[in-house]
């Protein structure tokens, strides 16, 4: 496909030993990983549906989870994964439009990405923690 | 990359090769996807907040009507497809032994449909009863 002339015409790769560490390139692993925890987070969602079509015992077990530290722990992070993954795919979906690639919004962008998802996580647990206390 | 000497021309190449044998459908399904999820992960969020706390028959009466039962099926099914799509990526990324990677993305398949027709079948089980 290239000639050798255009071949010589492109950018070279960084040198990763020197290379700056970046918010961005930080995020956008961050956006795999946290993609595949929401990949098997679905497993997560199979089992609380399963388990409420299956009866009161089975509903219980799931409920245990969710009331126990370590299943509060797995949920909060759950939470934040999919906050931080939906912003993180509203940046990609701007990029995609070829728009916030200079200097200063593409930084702004990622950072508002990760303090949103923080915030709105917590939010959202404070919103649930209320929701549990009408409902007793 | 093309350093070998071939009688293909450059249309025929990107006709047929990238690592999945497949071209611009799977980038466009991951976005057409994105899109799609971002109201329905919001409309999942609210539905499990809504359900913090509620007992079995309660919980069963909400997932089980219609409106809630149809969100939850577009969330689900919407959310497994695009999850099945950016992991053959991830595999396609990191995984170059041939079998290897051929192994880890039917077992992507694999995961993906078990998952998703359990989810299907527990929300249609809720709204049309035993
Ligand atoms: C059901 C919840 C979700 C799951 C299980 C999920 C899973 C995944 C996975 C496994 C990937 C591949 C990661 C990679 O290639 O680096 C991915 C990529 C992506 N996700 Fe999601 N995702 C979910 C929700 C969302 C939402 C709500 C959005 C909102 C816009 C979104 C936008 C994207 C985008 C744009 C990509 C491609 C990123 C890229 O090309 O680098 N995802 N997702």
């Amino acid at each position: 496909m290239a000639s050798p002339k255009a071949r010589v015409a492109r950018p070279l790769s960084p040198h990763l030993q020197i290379y700056r560490p970046m918010l961005t390139m930080t995020m956008s692993i961050v956006h795999r990983i946290t993609g595949a925890a929401l990949y098997f987070g679905t497993l997560l969602v199979a089992w609380w549906l399963i388990a409420a079509a299956a009866g009161p015992n089975a509903f219980a077990a799931v409920q245990g989870f969710a009331d126990s530290l370590i299943g509060r722990l797995i949920l909060f992070g759950f939470t934040w994964a999919l906050l931080h993954h939906l912003l993180g795919g509203v940046r990609h979906l701007i990029w995609d439009a070829g728009y916030g690639f200079g200097p200063r919004e593409r930084e702004f962008l990622t950072l508002a990405g990760l303090i949103a998802s923080v915030g709105l996580t917590v939010l959202i647990w404070i919103l649930g923690y209320l929701a549990l206390g009408g409902a007793r | 990359m093309s350093e070998r000497p071939t009688l293909r021309t450059p249309l025929s190449r990107v006709r047929h090769l990238g690592p999945a044998r497949a071209g611009t459908e799977h980038f466009w399904r991951q976005r057409l996807t994105s899109v799609a999820l971002i109201p329905l992960s919001i409309v999942f969020i609210a539905i499990v907040i809504s359900l913090i706390g509620r007992n079995h028959a309660a919980t069963v009466q909400i997932l089980g009507s219609a409106p809630v039962a149809i969100l939850m099926l577009l969330f689900v099914v919407t959310g497994i497809y695009h999850m099945w799509l950016g992991m053959q990526v991830i595999i396609e990324d990191y995984v170059h032994h041939e079998l290897l990677k051929i192994i880890t993305l039917m077992a992507n398949t694999f995961f993906c449909a078990a998952t998703g027709l359990a989810c299907v079948f527990a929300v249609l089980k809720l709204s049309f009863g035993v």
